[in-house]
């Protein structure tokens, strides 16, 4: 199942926003709730593409908000996703546990927003902020999580 | 905006409700389409091994289309939940919206929103299919929407 409807108007643009900043602040959260957990001697490894995926999704979000205010809708507070993150966090107790949940994070990311694109380039709706900024910002970000998905790859085929 | 996963969510649980197949009336009834749209994608279920449709007597799902229906109704329960629960959308809408992200919102997505929300182990077997939402999620809006 993919998003293979067009983008019906402008609240369920935001909606879908809404979503995506969602999955940027638990992209955000879980990095670092993993970093928490992992023994020093397990931190090495993963400690930049950790620190890289936080700092990334943080700045996605930064994009999606500003997005979300031309709309006129609410942004969804990081605060709160990182709350119910840390609630039902279960802690992964390996790097290869760690690695499979970023991996995991960065493809769903990135499956999200090409679906997007696509259901954005299928409507034919006027939407309430410029398409062509909508769409560049939007596959910016699809770029970086193609480039995240390569980078939890690579580290983990050389472990 | 009807898709396959609607279709198997209605036959599903119209045969849970009644212990029989499915009409295509009651199918278009709970789709929301005419009896020949209904008609047209029960055809592509029994062709894709999800349903098996005997004429004067109604649709049955298949041990497959049964998963896949559960599938789609646990992904439709993560949606209203996340709706309610993270983005605090009204019960007067929250139906309505979930109805439309359920054609929009990818699988591996909805996994990813399970991770934040407060889901029973038991679902989708809480969901009503009366009011068309998680049994136990009703408990869970604020208390002036729950009495109504």
């Amino acid at each position: 199942m993919s998003l293979s409807y067009p983008v019906a108007n402008d609240h369920q643009l935001a909606r879908l926003l809404q979503i995506g900043m969602v999955l940027e602040e638990v992209i955000e959260a879980r990095a670092g709730k993993h970093y928490e957990t992992l023994a020093d001697e397990e931190r090495d490894d993963v400690e930049t593409l950790l620190e890289h995926a936080a700092t990334e999704s943080a700045r996605h979000r930064g994009q999606l908000e500003a997005l979300i205010d031309t709309l006129d809708a609410d942004p969804v507070a990081y605060e709160e996703i990182e709350q119910l993150v840390a609630a039902r966090y279960e802690s992964d107790t390996d790097t290869d546990g760690v690695l499979y949940d970023q991996l995991a994070n960065e493809e769903t990311a990135y499956k999200f927003y090409d679906d997007l694109i696509e259901a954005i380039e299928g409507s034919n709706v006027e939407f309430g902020l410029p398409r062509s900024e909508l769409l560049d910002t939007l596959r910016e970000i699809r770029a970086d999580e193609k480039t995240g998905v390569e980078d939890v790859t690579q580290l983990m085929e050389t472990r | 905006m009807n898709t396959q996963r609607q279709y198997l969510k209605a036959v599903y649980l119209i045969q849970e409700g009644t212990d029989e197949p499915a009409s295509t009336g009651a199918i278009a009834d709970t789709v929301d389409v005419s009896p020949a749209s209904a008609n047209e994608m029960i055809g592509k279920l029994q062709d894709r091994g999800l349903a098996d449709h005997e004429k004067y007597k109604g649709v049955s799902l298949t041990d497959e289309g049964i998963v896949r229906a559960r599938e789609a109704l646990e992904t439709y329960c993560i949606i209203e939940r996340f709706l309610v629960e993270v983005l605090e959308v009204e019960e007067e809408s929250f139906r309505g919206e979930a109805e439309q992200l359920e054609s929009v919102i990818d699988d591996t997505v909805a996994d990813r929103l399970d991770t934040i929300i407060d889901r029973a182990q038991q679902c989708p077997d809480c969901f009503d299919a009366e009011t068309d939402m998680c049994s136990l999620l009703r408990s869970d809006l604020p208390e002036s929407e729950a009495a109504d």
